[in-house]
């Protein structure tokens, strides 16, 4: 792939990236969110047209109109979301739209045998007849495997395929992935897992911004170098914004939140957190770190199956969110359309949505209400200043806006941002940073959430840091600075995991 | 145009031109007996039941539902209403009458309880929720008639569905009483937005803090004391208590209702006006097939034909098509051709 350039509406979400795959060789492509990963494995599997650009697959160039188009040039996809048929047998999945014929009809020993065979191949035998369903993720994903090697996939593309496996089944697939390099296969892997990148990779290609940052061999490439490419430097009007990093917070009191233990099978190992009365706390760790899962388990929007949590020092069970919004915690999301804005509604609707939610069906008085909103959108420079406009069809950093003001407008002692300043541009990247500062003055407790490391340095009087679902440290943010968090992300308690 | 009730408007007035111009006395209304008469009181008259099916269901849709048993719930209610006067010995008493409405009414609530116990706690798929009650229903109609028809005579029951008050049919009033309190209730308090909100989006609204499950919940329990009040207007109207025939396939047509008067079947915004033009248009619609005199063999195709057509008029796709066809051609009549690059690949 040469040149690729990919343009939607307003952004330019690939900028000119080259990326070689070569046979017998795993290559991962990484970068955080929005860096292009996803828009450059989609312009590969013909989901995307490339704008400008070329891919030529084994030498010769090729237009991919479709899904279809690249499947035909050989190039198979194993998606973090099964795209197999749950409810047919694991026979019928391994050979769908390539039944072996007798007489016109499906011969569906030869079905069976052939699907057996595959999986064989890839060293599982299991019953073909079998439903799919009744099979665990990992499993199924071999199963999409050996369905690419049916169609004889020169390229085979596994967007983060681990996510919801365990240490047992990662290796399993590994060993799956590296028989299948040694045959001559490109592979082209994706996934956030520093560990698992440096253990199967031959190659590493960084993306950063829709921009390619480079190419290099795994093994010339230390991890804290990667880390501080995919994340790179901010701009500098951010730094202009006055630190709140060095502020004193009195920790001899209660904490207003107490985290013990808290976890989830499968999702997060037990958890301890403390956050203090004015206190901004970041979480620093790469995406799939377990932050976010984190805050959904202290706010009730996941329930915990083990540890518990204090309020202002007494235990509060945190079973669903009106529980975490009754002790006053507010959280907003990192998926804003999905779990933030309520598209359809105005923006003035957005915002009286938290307020109204807590005071039940008797509506808020007209006044009091525009009065809120008005408060709120001047507040946090909303644009355009429409209370009447539909939320769905702000800008992305607008919309972000709105949902902080609705938890500003709930009066919460404890507000979470997950991502808050994810795809907005600068200008309200700082309004955000300055905001939460200025309310954390005072008295607002904050937990803060970023990719963007300096960002959550700027803003925390102390980092909490999480690798693959854990947290590995906490550091002081007055005796730390971006280089030292970078490889304490990398490296701290490495080894001890893998 | 701008304005989301246009079309269906639109639709009703071609309808009720279409009549008129056929045969002018349709839109005439003459006062006998201190009563208005005509085609378009009767309009009004019998749609009460679909009116009232209809709101409910427009509530339900609102929350990503939808409730298949309002049939079934009428004729439940219409079962427990005359069995009560069936076997009160004073049927023509006011107060028997009044305490069989309450008494069914109450059955009603239950069974939209029910309902909404199934969707909102147990999380089954409200299409599959409801048509649960929509079989069984029925035989709990049958069961509380004991498997018979049971007709009554009694005046104060007769004339919630064909008695007249100030000129106007009573069904009417209970119409325009059902209106207004779905109205007050979903617009003057703050039910209408969370339930809009819960239907946009139940994630967000569920870390929002909206408690979506009452929200849910009473939508079902309202579907179905709507449905009891229709089944009491339509026990009235025959005199009978009819399990079989009582509301079959209103759960269709107040489905219809709801669609063309605006509100998407996939939950959110809800328009309660739209859906009053919505049932005007299919009682309209009825009252055509009578006056034009189609063949009732071919009724069923007739009405299929319009519904096709009001509903295609009303689809934003055929819009943006319009739309963008008047575009091309009038540019076409403005600017001369323009270059094609060719992007190499």
């Amino acid at each position: 792939m040469r040149g690729i350039t990919i343009r939607f509406p307003g952004v330019l979400a690939l900028d000119n990236v080259d990326f070689f795959l070569h046979p017998g060789e795993v290559h991962s492509l990484m970068g955080e969110n929005g860096a292009g990963k996803s828009t450059l494995v989609k312009a590969l599997t013909g989901v995307y047209a490339i704008d400008s650009g070329s891919i030529d697959v084994t030498g010769s160039s090729r237009v991919f109109r479709s899904t279809f188009d690249a499947e035909a040039a050989g190039i198979s996809t194993v998606y973090q979301e099964i795209n197999l048929c749950a409810n047919l047998s694991v026979g019928e999945n391994v050979m769908l739209g390539h039944e072996p014929r007798k007489g016109g009809r499906i011969d569906w020993k030869a079905v069976h045998r052939m699907a057996a065979e595959h999986l064989e191949g890839l060293g599982i035998s299991i019953d073909t007849r079998s439903m799919l369903s009744n099979h665990s993720i990992a499993i199924q994903q071999l199963v999409a495997i050996s369905r690419a090697m049916v169609l004889d996939a020169k390229v085979l593309i596994l967007d983060e395929p681990t996510s919801s496996l365990d240490r047992g089944e990662v290796e399993q697939l590994f060993t799956v992935i590296r028989d299948l390099r040694n045959k001559g296969a490109a592979i082209f892997f994706v996934s956030h897992f520093l560990d698992q990148v440096y253990e199967i990779s031959d190659r590493i290609t960084v993306l950063r911004n829709g921009k390619l940052v480079g190419e290099y061999l795994a093994k010339d490439l230390p991890r804290e170098d990667l880390v501080t490419k995919m994340i790179g430097h901010e701009l500098d009007d951010l730094a202009a914004i006055s630190s709140t990093a060095a502020r004193l917070i009195d920790r001899t009191e209660t904490p207003i939140l107490k985290v013990t233990d808290v976890g989830r099978r499968g999702v997060l190992d037990p958890a301890d957190l403390d956050v203090f009365d004015g206190e901004i706390v970041g979480i620093a760790g790469l995406l799939g770190s377990g932050r976010t899962e984190l805050v959904r388990l202290l706010y009730g929007a996941d329930r915990a199956d083990s540890g518990h949590i204090e309020v202002g020092g007494t235990p509060a069970k945190m079973t669903s969110p009106r529980h975490a919004i009754d002790h006053h915690i507010a959280f907003s999301s990192e998926d804003r359309r999905a779990e933030g804005i309520v598209s359809d509604l105005t923006v003035a609707e957005n915002i009286v949505l938290g307020i109204q939610a807590r005071k039940g069906f008797r509506k808020i008085r007209r006044a009091k209400q525009e009065s809120v909103v008005s408060e709120y959108m001047a507040a946090l420079d909303v644009r355009p200043a429409d209370p009447n406009m539909i939320a769905g069809n702000l800008s992305g950093g607008n919309q972000q806006k709105v949902l902080i003001a609705r938890w500003l407008a709930t009066a919460p002692e404890l507000l979470i941002l997950d991502e808050p300043t994810r795809g907005i541009d600068v200008g309200t990247k700082a309004d955000l940073q300055r905001k939460v500062a200025e309310l954390s003055e005072k008295g607002l407790s904050v937990i803060f959430i970023s990719s963007e490391l300096e960002e959550v340095l700027r803003l925390a009087q102390r980092v909490v840091v999480m690798r693959d679902r854990k947290c590995i440290g906490e550091l002081d943010s007055r005796k730390v600075n971006l280089d030292g968090l970078i490889d304490f992300i990398a490296n701290e308690g490495k080894g001890s995991a893998a | 145009m701008k304005h989301r009730l246009f079309w269906p408007v639109a639709a009703l007035v071609s309808l009720i031109l279409i009549n008129t111009v056929a045969r002018p006395q349709f839109a005439s209304i003459t006062i006998q007996d201190d009563r208005f008469y005509g085609a378009l009181i009767d309009i009004l008259r019998n749609s009460a039941p679909l009116m009232l099916v209809s709101l409910g269901m427009t509530v339900v849709i609102a929350t990503r539902g939808i409730d298949l048993s309002v049939g079934a719930v009428m004729a439940v209610s219409g079962a427990a209403a005359l069995t009560i006067i069936d076997n009160s010995g004073d049927a023509n008493n006011l107060g028997t009458v009044m305490v069989a409405v309450v008494v069914a009414l109450l059955v009603s609530l239950l069974l939209g309880v029910w309902n909404g116990f199934l969707v909102s706690a147990l999380g089954i798929q409200p299409i599959i929720a409801t048509l649960v009650l929509m079989l069984a229903g029925r035989g709990v109609a049958l069961l509380i008639t004991g498997g018979f028809i049971t007709t009554v005579n009694s005046t104060p029951f007769e004339f919630i569905a064909t008695g007249y008050m100030v000129l106007l049919p009573f069904a009417f009033f209970i119409s325009v009483a059902a209106i207004t309190a779905v109205a007050l209730t979903e617009r003057r308090t703050a039910l209408g937005v969370l339930t809009e909100a819960v239907g946009i989006n139940p994630e967000a609204s569920r870390l929002a803090g909206v408690r979506s499950r009452g929200i849910i919940w009473s939508a079902y329990a309202a579907s179905a004391v709507l449905s009891g009040v229709a089944g009491i207007i339509y026990a009235s109207n025959i005199r009978a208590a009819d399990a079989n025939a009582a509301g079959q396939f209103i759960e269709l047509y107040a489905i219809l209702a709801v669609v063309l008067g605006g509100t998407s079947l996939m939950g959110g915004k809800f328009s309660i006006a739209g859906t009053v033009v919505g049932v005007l248009i299919i009682q309209t619609l009825d009252s055509t097939i009578l006056f034009l005199g189609v063949p009732s063999a071919q009724s069923p195709v007739f009405f299929a034909i319009v519904v096709i057509v009001v509903v295609i008029i009303q689809s934003p796709r055929l819009h943006r098509v319009v739309r963008n066809l008047v575009h091309v051609a009038r540019s076409r009549g403005t600017s001369e051709s323009t270059n094609d690059v060719e992007v190499a690949g």
